[in-house]
């Protein structure tokens, strides 16, 4: 790189706001269809887990196991069957959410205290709506704080997937490192960022909105 | 042995914990801090092993200022129990009991061996050594608490609502092997409770505190119950004080009459002769059968044939309180209560004014 | 399930050809130098994140600033940084390792002081009541507690330091993520299929380690206490 090629020139960002902010898009697409996927896929398989604990332990070292996978070669490993496709990112993202959702929907539901699932019992709830309608909402804030880990490192992974050229902002850091030139990769980055951070807060405002009874207990701790 | 001179604790918040207090506790004897939630009871046991430091005054151990001896070196020799034990869960059963040893420099082997001799006077199985705490249950772990502050058989041993934490009959159970333990091991001992009864139960002396952290009074149980210093005291003492404060008369003391008490060998008539509605029915070695009701006795024959009252129950001279009198006065059919000696014979009887009216029993 | 066979069978032949285990490109070099990059980039992350969570963790002072560097830390792309590494400062490996660094600490950092947080009040007020010093609280108790969620902030950050040294592969570095980033370019995909599993096993050997680990060094007695993870 050029010594005097400043970290940011803000005439390039003017004039690719329009293109910018088409692949914002798309990574917000990249990075948070993978978190809706992995929640229809965890709360089940929660679900599952707290009421047979013995599904628990094997189910937990699985997801481990695949988040410990580098996303570069799980993208690769997937390559073969879906091609150079947004599902080839989409479907490995999916399975990172797995080891950090359903720990915290197994968790959440614990966190249901015996007395109220006793009493929805005694009330003469049957299994199922006991869980939907009263355990589930129960567990809702352990579960969104799942979900805000899961989002943010979903929302910052994305940009390994340019490699396949899936990556939505990570556009922008392989063409930096191609033209040499560091303001494209600074501006992804700092988008990146603000995507994850914003989504975050979003989901802080959500939990709040669905869960009013937590409110004075949040604002305690 | 342990004294408070002028300590107060106030909080920069404004709040005041302790206020103004002046305070000797005697060696040798359990002194019990009562009193309700927030009145400084706690904190007034933690200035003693400067788990607080107080904001005023001096605490002094054995005429030494506290302060004067750094903290943790300090609190290695005194022992300390709280609520929920505090267990260390990610060490045994053996290497909690053996804390405070180790940190005085013992060799493991003479800690462990120290340890486990302590989870024997607890009356703790061996085998549990080897468990962790989280297998235990809370009736264990608190033992296993108690042991732990035995450790290096410090004089001192603090005690913060150790036995509240538990269900009613494993506290019972705690609190006899607690006064068992004491009778061998004479500590001096400070413990917190919220809960008078234990605190009359347990006490030598009691320090009742009001909120406010101001001390109400400090006396022996039984003072407390006959003459409590103000509304608040008597109050927080309760409304069966009266009743309670007998448990501290002997039943010696308790003025016995002969009674109508008649062998059950002697005819029917000679209880009528007695002129009173009940008799007392006793055998050859003057114990007690049960009360026979004059009004049903039939016409002839001896009391041996007629169907007696269950006597409720007697008191002994020899162990009983005045407070087991008045009971079984209560329970008896004539409402007298009988007294018995070592053997079990009847000594004499009296009623519920005789017993209340006895010298430790009336106001004064 | 057949073209599944096909890749396992491309992948034997790829690890099982000479070459792979020879020479400068072969696989015994690759995966020490990645190695290298990860062990000395999780070493030092260490270093800083345990002196720090356990600090801060012990005193109470600076829980919110760790808090905030830890969610931020989430949010950086990883390849981003490598990447904007590599073009600030060139091709070369110190610059990189420093970006590992970084982001291996906020893992460490974050797990380490809300294992020491997590302690129970009571637990360290038994502590301090038996005599123990600042010192002895620290390691013999709130150490030993925290160990579960330490060894957890260790292994998450090592699987993103692994992942990280595969991606810096992109830029121009060593390691095993050449295999797949050559491959790509050459349009070899016996070559990224192969470096892929060398990088999975790499992975899993990782993953079993802190398992073990966990297992020789956490006290039976949290266990119970200890499933989260």
């Amino acid at each position: 790189m050029n010594d005097d090629e400043p970290l940011v020139r803000w005439q390039w960002i003017a004039d690719h706001a329009a293109e910018l902010a088409d692949y914002t898009a798309v990574h917000l697409r990249l990075g948070l269809l993978p978190v809706l996927f992995g929640l229809i896929i965890s709360v089940p398989l929660g679900i599952l887990c707290h009421r047979l604990r013995r599904l628990y332990p094997p189910v937990l070292t699985v997801a481990n196991i695949l988040y410990s996978i580098p996303s570069l070669a799980l993208f690769m490993i997937f390559v073969r069957y879906t091609g150079l496709t947004e599902q080839t990112v989409m479907i490995p993202l999916t399975l990172y959410t797995l080891s950090v959702l359903v720990p915290n929907v197994v968790d959440g539901l614990a966190s249901v205290p015996e007395p109220v699932r006793l009493a929805a019992t005694a009330m003469g709830f049957g299994t199922v709506r006991r869980v939907v309608q009263v355990e589930l909402p129960i567990a809702v804030p352990v579960v969104i704080a799942g979900v805000r880990v899961a989002a943010v490192s979903s929302i910052s992974l994305v940009a390994v997937g340019q490699l396949i050229g899936q990556g939505g902002l990570g556009y922008y850091i392989t063409r930096g490192l191609q033209l040499d030139f560091p303001t494209p990769i600074v501006t992804a980055m700092v988008l990146i960022m603000l995507l994850a951070l914003t989504t975050d807060a979003l989901l802080v405002l959500a939990q709040r909105l669905l869960t009013p009874w937590s409110r004075s207990k949040v604002t305690a701790a | 042995m342990i004294r408070f001179d002028a300590v107060s604790k106030n909080y920069p918040n404004g709040t005041t914990a302790v206020d103004d207090l002046s305070l000797e506790l005697a060696e040798g004897g359990i002194t019990v801090l009562v009193g309700p939630s927030g009145c400084g009871k706690t904190t007034t046991l933690r200035m003693i092993n400067r788990m607080v430091e107080p904001t005023t005054g001096t605490v002094s151990l054995r005429g030494r200022d506290i302060r004067e001896v750094n903290a943790p070196e300090l609190r290695r020799g005194i022992g300390y129990v709280i609520q929920h034990a505090g267990l260390f869960p990610h060490r045994t059963v053996l290497d909690n009991i053996a804390t405070v040893p180790l940190l005085l420099g013992w060799s493991r082997k003479k800690a462990r061996a120290r340890a486990a001799e302590l989870l024997e006077l607890v009356g703790l199985p061996a085998e549990m050594a080897k468990r962790y705490p989280n297998q235990l249950s809370g009736g264990q772990q608190q033992r296993v608490g108690v042991a732990r502050a035995l450790g290096a058989d410090p004089p001192v041993l603090l005690m913060d609502e150790p036995f509240s934490a538990v269900d009613p009959i494993v506290r019972a159970e705690l609190q006899a092997e607690f006064i068992r333990l004491q009778k061998e091991l004479h500590k001096t001992i400070v413990f917190v409770t919220h809960d008078i009864d234990e605190a009359i139960k347990l006490g030598n002396n009691i320090a009742v505190f009001r909120t406010g952290g101001r001390l109400a009074q400090f006396d022996t149980p039984e003072r407390l119950l006959t003459s409590p210093a103000d509304e608040f005291v008597a109050d927080f003492v309760g409304h069966d004080r009266g009743i309670r404060r007998l448990s501290f008369v002997k039943a010696a003391e308790v003025p016995l009459r002969e009674g109508p008490v008649l062998s059950a060998t002697s005819p029917v008539a000679e209880a009528r002769a007695v002129k009173e509605p009940w008799v007392l029915v006793v055998d050859d070695a003057r114990r007690p059968l049960g009360w026979a009701p004059v009004a049903e006795l039939p016409d002839s024959g001896t009391l041996v044939d007629v169907q007696l009252a269950p006597l409720g129950h007697t008191f002994s001279l020899v162990g009983d309180s005045a407070r087991a009198a008045l009971d079984s006065a209560l329970l008896s059919p004539a409402r007298l209560a009988v007294g018995v000696d070592a053997d079990g014979a009847v000594v004499g009887a009296a009623d519920v004014h005789e017993i209340t009216g006895s010298p430790g029993g009336g106001d004064r | 399930m057949n073209d599944f066979l096909n890749q396992i069978q491309l992948v034997g032949d790829w690890l099982t050809s000479s070459s792979q285990w020879h020479g400068d490109e072969g696989i015994p070099r690759r995966l020490l130098e990645h190695l290298t990059y990860s062990g000395l980039s999780l070493l030092f992350a260490a270093l800083i994140g345990l002196t720090f969570g356990l600090l801060v963790g012990h005193t109470g002072r600076g829980a919110f600033a760790v808090a905030s560097v830890a969610n931020l830390a989430r949010a950086i792309p990883t390849f981003g940084l490598v990447v904007l590494v590599v073009t600030l400062a060139g091709l070369s490996s110190t610059p990189v390792l420093i970006a590992l660094v970084a982001l291996a600490v906020p893992p460490i950092l974050i797990n380490t002081f809300e294992g020491v947080r997590g302690v129970d009040p009571a637990t360290r007020d038994a502590a301090r009541g038996v005599g123990m010093t600042g010192w002895e609280v620290l390691t013999r108790v709130e150490v030993p507690m925290a160990l579960p969620l330490i060894l957890l902030g260790l292994r998450v950050a090592a699987i993103q330091v692994v992942a990280t040294a595969t991606v810096a592969a992109y830029p121009g570095l060593g390691g095993l993520g050449r295999f797949i980033v050559d491959g790509l370019s050459r349009n070899d995909y016996e070559l990224v299929i192969g470096g892929s599993t060398v990088v999975v096993v790499l992975a899993l050997v990782v993953q079993a380690v802190f398992t073990a680990l966990r297992r020789v060094v956490v006290s039976p007695g949290l266990r119970a206490a200890a499933t989260k993870s």
